[in-house]
């Protein structure tokens, strides 16, 4: 394969306790879109760290163009054509979208220029941008418009994608595919990371499978089922959970026309959100990253305080309560962020059970605090949830994600919510644990309690909702029954293409000459 | 009281006086507030750079080699800082808080031999033609070069962080510093340097005080300019522009004061001496009123890279 | 080669206990260079500071009670402060928390002069307490209230306080038979019912060292047991989660805060009425902020603020005596103790980090 645009050979990076790559070759050709496939943990962003500059690997050697390349950090990735979209935006919310692309460049054009190159390079794709925008204003999609413009403006030769689209609606994510296939056709080699295997059957000519840090399968994804990417990607067969048609039952939470204002300077308002759950029911509520889903959250856990009468459990108005509050009726939440929001990272298991345990499971008496009492229902978590760990004195920091985020959903599970309301229930979890939680959730509806999800993964939400919903700025599309929608009409709920076009060929060949 | 005797022209003259020190300690505080560094120890690296400054100036009969050496003194104290909290990555409070106290005992220690001595004068840049128009000469245009110097250090900085790639790159770093990190700068070096210039300055504006504002070396001089400066900061929601205005307006207050005193008016001593101080707090308090506007994101917050 | 950092899940519990420790050690070799530099004798100034007032034959007498009068007002404040700054609020004006204390405190003993009440002194200790604490309220209200730094307004009330107390030592509480003199009448000579009396001839025991003893456990108690303590922790450790599990940010502040005001208020008031004697223009002497070192050297635990408390006591008097025996300048101590606190926070890295050596592969 001396024809190859970039091969890897043999690379390893260990971390203390964990093999993060362990001995990864394959190739890139010219031109090809080629899928990097895995679990959260297989290894993946280690692997394009290194690829980028970032990572100096333990062992191994890469070429490009049959040259030894290994760059020192990421302006030496950048030269020689190496272009990188990160999951986590690299961006500056309070600087401007021109300089945030100028930043990103190593030898930009003066201020005036360059906006003049982000819009006609921007709209020549399809992808609108604004280049005296404060990036801080705008929607997670229009974000990552910034970090492909920046790309692009490179004429880089491999485009390393993270993750694309859990920030786009799926009108977007057919408009970013067009996008790349142009640029693939153009020769730019494309290396698309992701877990969602539908994307990568439709977009990727080749894959590599990672598994554990290791190359377990390549194959061409146009050719396998979902089902058998999925299982290259675990290595055994897929458990989904069960579910059987609940009764549902009488009504526990209804939130009426609430609206409140965005917290801070880059956070988004929820706007006229009304919604209702019944006994036995799960309500998804789908959207892209940063519309609306941290704000809603709080509103109901009761970290902030809403307008009265605009939040009723049982009929009784609870928009001004505090979380313990909220608890001790049987309104339970689980947050997103696990370290720093849902859990504590440096306390212990024991002390992170009393975060939320203290009014339900009385955890104290007279202000003073029952020890042995939230170490016992600490363990018990532990136990009813599989969390792997020595024991409850254990930090929470020092656990692997999936095992905490089944912590922190046990932790709540086993105080027996009326309603319990979490966000992003499987965000970064390993699949097996993600199979458990959504497991559980459906068991909570079960047993009669009310339960909203709210989740980027669309997958998940079909899989276990009983009703639909999505955020799009703040708003709150009308609900509807989960079972027999279409992709299409989900995408609109969550906003469409917003004001994305597809790739204008003419302004394309213009731009480039 | 005689109000008579304040000349309004002399007071608007020694404004500019009074605000330089502060001047200099706050555009150097903000630059590496910008960078996402919050350094409590501005009180501690001033007071250094006054005596140190002193010291120099007095031995070498040269103020202008005086304001190097206390530059070079703040900074090596906030190198000091810097290390600590950037490489042994420390609380910045606490690391900030210790600066001053450390700064503080420093200076007394170094000033005991020259306490009573007066330092030798800078002199002043009467600027021709300028110097002579009425009003406005002797209030704008008949200072020590210091004064200019400090109000070309304030351009300069208000124009490197708007226009300049060097700029721009520290501004990314004070705001998000895991993004620059993943962009490949380097978030410790441009701190450090960021630490480094404003060290320099608080030294430089220490300096100003001990060899001309006063100027003679008193143990303990600063007494709160540092952390005055650092409500400049805030007040000015991190723009140099509106340091400037910060500083000058502090100035006025100041002088204001004093001239207050010296013309005896009925307002006991004390409540005087106070009030530089109350101001400070009622302008922290108008500022909060506003809501927090322009904080670098990272303000504060120890950088660590996970890769 | 290079050192490679690796942030911990968790603090490492020994390192917390030994950097304190080390920190000592560090300051003490440090401290030996400057004395040197200074042109003393290293070896022998360090005895003079750390051994010599407590086992040298004619100075112990003496110092010994010195450690306690000392280190009480230091572990006073130090142990509000500490509640304050493991959530993360920053207050640093205990210095003028402690005047305020001073003067209202001594204010309400002056004002029943000369009254032989029983009831005197704990009016004043309560009055001190109230003094200190309505001082810290003006910073808590204006955070909680408007969102205003608190570390700025704390600070700048210390210069306030300065003023205030400069101002009633030569006016409002001036002593009338003073002879025009500034300074208000001494508690000891003049008016024995309010004056914070020592209890055990020759130890330095008075009312403000059990004081001290007292908040240290009932810190220890809140700390460890109580819900407060535990929201208090947990603010500092995770904010966002701490609002989650429903702490009130503004309940806390107040708390901690207000702690903090009254202790280092009550703390000037034993004081005032005590070792010092009387409110004069100097009695500000620096406690507050000493006491900030005092709380982090004590890793802001009440047990080791106590030891911490003592150690900064013993600096104080061994650095009184080689004032006296080698004519070492005053300031040096002062630096001393800043040196110490550097090199605790400079250590703090083996408590966060495990630092690993690391080959580099040729690249």
């Amino acid at each position: 394969m001396t024809d190859a645009l970039l091969t890897l050979d043999g690379l390893t990076k260990a971390y203390p306790g964990v093999v993060a790559n362990d001995a990864v070759s394959f190739a890139i050709q010219p031109g090809e879109v080629h899928a990097l496939l895995g679990e959260n943990g297989a290894g993946k962003s280690t692997l394009v760290k290194t690829i980028y500059g970032l990572v100096k690997p333990d062992a191994g050697k890469m070429f490009l163009h049959g040259a030894p390349f290994m760059p020192a950090n990421p302006r030496a990735a950048r030269a020689a054509g190496v272009a990188m979209v990160f999951q986590h935006f690299s961006l500056f919310d309070a600087l401007t979208v021109a300089e945030n692309v100028a930043l990103g460049m190593d030898d930009p054009p003066g201020q005036g220029q360059l906006g003049a190159r982000i819009r006609e390079v921007s709209e020549a794709y399809g992808l609108p941008l604004d280049p005296d925008r404060i990036v801080g204003e705008l929607s997670a999609g229009e974000r990552q418009r910034v970090e492909i413009v920046r790309c692009l403006l490179q004429n880089p030769r491999l485009l390393i994608m993270d993750e694309p689209t859990s920030v786009l609606t799926p009108q977007e994510v057919d408009i970013l595919f067009k996008t790349l296939r142009k640029l693939a056709a153009e020769g730019t080699s494309i290396l698309y990371i992701s877990h969602k295997l539908e994307e990568i059957r439709s977009l990727c000519e080749h894959a590599t499978v990672l598994r554990l840090g290791q190359v377990v399968a390549t194959c061409d994804p146009r050719e396998k089922t979902a089902r058998d990417l999925a299982e290259m990607m675990v290595g055994s067969a897929l458990h989904v959970p069960e579910r059987e048609g609940g009764e549902t039952g009488d009504m526990l939470l209804e939130v009426k026309r609430l609206s409140l204002p965005a917290p801070g300077g880059f956070g988004t308002p929820l706007r006229d959100v009304s919604l209702s759950v019944l006994s036995g029911e799960i309500l998804g509520i789908g959207g892209v990253a940063g519309n609306g889903q941290d704000e809603l959250l709080a509103a109901l856990s009761g970290e902030r305080p809403a307008p009265s009468g605009s939040i009723l459990l049982r009929q009784r108005d609870i928009s001004r309560l505090r979380p313990n509050a909220r608890r001790a009726l049987g309104l339970l939440a689980a947050p997103e962020e696990r370290l720093g929001h849902a859990a504590a990272p440096e306390m212990s298991l024991t002390e992170n059970a009393l975060l939320t345990g203290d009014v339900r499971e009385r955890l104290s008496s007279r202000g003073f605090i029952r020890w042995g009492k939230a170490r016992e229902f600490a363990a018990r978590v532990i136990e009813a949830f599989d969390v792997r760990t020595p024991g409850p004195d254990t930090a929470a920091g020092a656990l692997s994600g999936g095992n905490l985020q089944k912590f922190v959903i046990g932790r709540e599970i086993l105080q027996k919510p009326d309603v319990f309301v979490v966000n992003q229930p499987t965000w970064g979890v390993d699949a097996s644990a993600a199979a458990a939680i959504r497991q559980a959730l459906l068991d909570l509806a079960q047993t009669g309690a009310g339960v909203v999800v709210i989740s980027q993964d669309l997958d998940e939400l079909m899989e276990i909702a009983d009703h639909f919903t999505a955020l799009n700025e703040g708003r709150l599309a009308p609900i509807r029954p989960a079972r027999g929608l279409t992709i299409e009409e989900i995408g609109l709920m969550m906003g469409g293409a917003h004001d994305m076009d597809v790739a204008d060929e003419a302004a394309i060949a213009e731009v480039l000459a | 009281m005689d109000l008579g005797q304040i000349d309004p022209i002399l007071l608007l003259a020694s404004l500019m006086v009074a605000a330089t020190p502060i001047l200099l300690a706050a555009t150097g505080e903000m630059v590496v507030e910008k960078s996402g560094v919050l350094n409590l120890g501005v009180e501690g690296m001033m007071i250094t750079g006054a005596v140190v400054g002193f010291a120099v100036a007095v031995n070498s009969g040269s103020p202008a080699a005086g304001f190097v050496a206390a530059a070079l003194a703040g900074a090596g104290l906030a190198l000091l800082f810097g290390l600590i909290t950037q490489v042994l990555k420390s609380n910045q409070v606490a690391t900030g808080l210790g600066l001053t106290l450390f700064g503080l005992g420093l200076s007394s220690l170094i000033g005991k031999p020259y306490e009573g001595i007066k330092a030798p004068s800078l002199g002043k840049l009467d600027i021709p033609l300028l110097a002579d128009i009425p009003v406005l000469g002797p209030i704008l245009f008949r200072h020590d070069p210091m004064v200019y110097i400090s109000l070309l250090i304030v351009l300069g900085v208000w124009a490197g962080l708007k226009y300049t790639r060097a700029g721009l790159v520290l501004r990314a770093v004070g705001e998000n510093h895991t993004a620059a990190h993943a962009l490949g700068y380097k978030v410790i070096r441009v701190r450090l340097a960021a630490i480094l210039f404003g060290g320099a300055m608080a030294g430089m504006g220490g300096a100003y005080l001990s060899l001309v504002r006063v100027p003679t070396w008193v143990e303990g001089m600063t007494a709160g300019a540092g952390w005055i400066a650092l409500a400049i900061v805030v007040f000015a929601s991190w723009r140099a522009g509106r340091v400037l205005l910060g500083a000058y307006l502090f100035g006025g207050v100041s002088v204001l004061q004093l001239n207050l005193q010296a013309a005896g008016a009925a307002i006991p001593v004390e409540y005087l001496s106070m009030s530089p101080y109350l101001v400070t707090i009622l302008v922290l308090v108008v500022i909060s009123l506003r809501g927090k506007h322009g904080a670098p994101g990272s303000l504060g917050r120890v950088f660590h890279a996970t890769t | 080669m290079r050192f490679v950092l690796e942030k911990r899940p968790a603090p490492s519990r020994l390192m917390l206990g030994l950097t304190p420790i080390l920190a000592v050690i560090a300051t003490m070799l440090a401290g030996g260079v400057m004395f040197w530099a200074l042109g003393a004798n290293p070896v022998e100034a360090i005895r003079t500071i750390f051994v010599d007032p407590l086992f040298d034959p004619t100075f112990a007498s003496y110092s010994r009670p010195q450690l306690l009068v000392k280190a009480a007002p230091l572990i006073l404040i130090a142990i509000g402060l500490s509640l304050g700054f493991r959530a993360g609020i920053w207050n640093i004006g205990a210095e003028g928390q402690y005047i305020i204390g001073a003067v209202v405190g001594a204010g309400v003993g002056l004002a029943f002069y000369p009254t032989e009440s029983r009831l005197v002194f704990p009016a004043m200790v309560l009055a001190g307490a109230f003094g200190g604490w309505v001082w810290a309220m003006i910073p808590a209200l204006l955070k909680t209230r408007l969102g205003t730094n608190e570390i700025l307004v704390s600070l700048m009330l210390v210069y306030v306080a300065e003023n205030i107390l400069a101002s009633v030592a030569s006016g409002l509480l001036k002593n009338p038979e003073g002879r025009g003199f500034p300074g208000s009448r001494n508690f000891a000579r003049d008016y024995p019912a309010a004056s914070n009396l020592e209890l055990l001839p020759g130890t330095g025991m008075h009312w403000g060292v059990i004081a001290a003893f007292i908040a240290v456990i009932a810190a220890y108690v809140l700390m460890t047991r109580h819900k407060m303590g535990f929201a208090i922790r947990l603010t500092g450790e995770a904010p966002r989660a701490a609002r989650f599990a429903g702490v009130n940010p503004t309940r806390l502040v107040v708390f901690s805060l207000g702690m903090a005001g009254a202790l280092a208020g009550m703390a000037g008031l034993f004081e005032v009425s005590g070792p010092a004697g009387q409110i004069s223009i100097d009695f500000g002497s620096g406690y507050g902020f000493t006491a900030i070192i005092v709380a982090f050297l004590g890793r802001l635990h009440p047990i080791g603020i106590l030891l911490a408390g003592l150690l900064m006591a013993l600096t104080y008097i061994g650095g009184e005596l080689a004032q006296l025996m080698l004519g070492m300048p005053a300031a040096a101590i002062q630096l001393f103790q800043g040196m110490l606190l550097f090199f605790l926070l400079a250590m703090d890295v083996f408590a966060n980090y495990r630092i690993r050596l690391k080959t580099r592969e040729a690249a």
